[in-house]
């Protein structure tokens, strides 16, 4: 293998290779985001026996691009009695960290261009999964903030009950994938996906089956999910935090929840499912696992009744955080013994 | 360092102009008309009543506290978990330790009833 590209033996290259794979990865995220709304409505409507969207351009391909445009030209609605700057502050709060966090996720192995190494990963972070709970943690003042600064009782309720929900499974998201690092022995996703690369049964699914479940659970509840869809119930809170949001503000909340998807996607792909390891080349096999797991939490939605509150804190304090512990001390004891 | 982070720092501005355009487009082309009504908080269509500045249950800022005291236990057990095969059975039986008096705690806070949400 060549030289590492770095930032010190050509910075001209470093810089174009650099900006090629963020745009590449932004581009085709925003993609997914927009297509995994319609998909979104194609699915549930055939699990209804519906059509879904069909007027719009062949099979209704272009809803999501029509509802961007009209979301684009429609009224933006502060209201009056609002904090002007953190209403305005708190979708970008938002959006910004779930659409970063894919940073470090690897959606190859590596490529020579023009004489050295180029890792296919945006950025290799030696502390990746730090990264990735941060970036998680930091959604939650976007929600706060925006059920604040609306001034509106619904809205206020809304994002409370979502910050309790988040961080409550954020801590049991958190402890799940613990065991996992035990195996690995390093944060770095490069390097988790490489203790998986001996095949499909090195895959961290088969040896740590319990902590891929409680991952999941857990990650669709940080993501406000259905059945764990609580801050939007709208049934009792109207649409929780995003109840005085509008125009593109509103759609930027809407980015945010499907960027969120489709990173904890990513991430569960990378950490139980040996990333972009698989029989096409690298980001095509992370791609389909992705839109699989992307198809799954959409059936979930078509399927399950949503949880009523006091059910949902009971689960992840009560269920979830023990059986996270449990597993790192089976885990600890497997390996020792 | 730099070239680690340089990426991220990259794409944190893509994003955010990304999210200030989308905003700033919107608020430009969209249309503007004032009516008091409408920018009144929402209210399923009846009159305003009550504020939002209300008391909310103290359990939020139980949970809260409760998140904090949690997640530095799990942050703890992060390095632990990365030199975990080189520790072996001191490794263990150290956080064994560990999680057992994590485990006293929540016990405690579950027979306090923190937990609950009746």
């Amino acid at each position: 293998m060549p030289e590492m590209l770095s930032l010190s033996n050509d910075p001209i290259l470093f810089v174009t290779v650099m900006l090629a794979k963020i745009l590449a990865v932004f581009i085709v995220v925003i993609l997914i985001v927009a297509y995994a709304t319609y998909a979104e409505r194609k699915i549930i409507g055939r699990m209804q026996t519906r059509l879904g969207p069909t007027m719009t351009g062949p099979l209704g391909l272009l809803q999501p691009i029509a509802d961007g445009l009209k979301l684009f030209f429609k009224e933006d609605i502060i209201p009056a009695q609002a904090s002007k700057f953190a209403f305005v502050l708190a979708p970008m709060m938002i959006l910004v960290p779930a659409f970063i966090t894919i940073a470090v996720v690897p959606f190859g192995g590596n490529v020579v261009v023009g004489g050295y190494t180029v890792p296919l990963q945006i950025a290799d972070l030696n502390v990746g999964i730090l990264y990735i709970l941060a970036m998680a943690g930091l959604g939650v003042y976007g929600i706060v903030l925006a059920g604040w600064a609306s001034n509106n009782k619904y809205s206020l309720l809304g994002g409370v009950r979502s910050a309790a929900q988040m961080i409550s499974y954020e801590l049991a998201a958190g402890l799940s994938i613990i065991s996992v690092f035990m195996l690995s022995e390093t944060l770095s996703l490069r390097g988790i996906v490489e203790a998986q690369a001996g095949g499909i049964t090195d895959w961290y699914i088969f040896s740590q089956p319990l902590a891929f479940c409680l991952f999941v659970i857990t990650s669709l509840a940080e993501v406000n999910r259905t059945p764990f869809d609580l801050p939007e119930a709208e049934t009792e809170l109207v649409s929780g935090f995003c109840t005085e949001y509008s125009s593109m503000k509103y759609a930027l909340f809407f980015m945010a929840e499907y960027a969120n998807m489709v990173v904890i996607s990513a991430v569960t792909a990378t950490l139980f499912l040996g990333g972009p390891a698989g029989p096409f080349p690298g980001a095509i096999n992370l791609l389909l696992k992705i839109f699989f797991f992307m198809f799954v939490f959409i059936w979930i939605r078509a399927t399950f009744p949503r949880v009523k509150y006091n059910q949902l804190m009971y689960m992840g304090w009560k269920i979830f955080l023990p059986l996270a512990l449990l597993n790192i001390v089976i885990t600890g004891a497997v390996v020792v013994f | 360092m730099l070239e680690s982070y340089l990426p991220i720092l990259v794409l944190i501005a893509i994003a955010l102009l990304f999210a200030l355009g989308s905003v700033t487009f919107s608020f430009i082309f969209g249309p503007k008309k004032y009516s008091a009504v409408k920018f009144a908080p929402y209210e399923c269509g009846m009159p305003l009543f009550g504020t939002a500045r209300e008391r909310f249950s103290v359990k939020f800022y139980i949970v809260a506290m409760l998140f904090i005291l949690f997640d530095i236990e799990a942050v703890f057990l992060y390095p632990w978990a990365v030199v975990f095969k080189r520790l072996g059975m001191f490794g263990f039986i150290e956080m064994g330790v560990f999680i057992v008096i994590l485990l006293v705690g929540y016990a405690y806070v579950w027979k306090k009833g923190a937990l609950e949400w009746e």
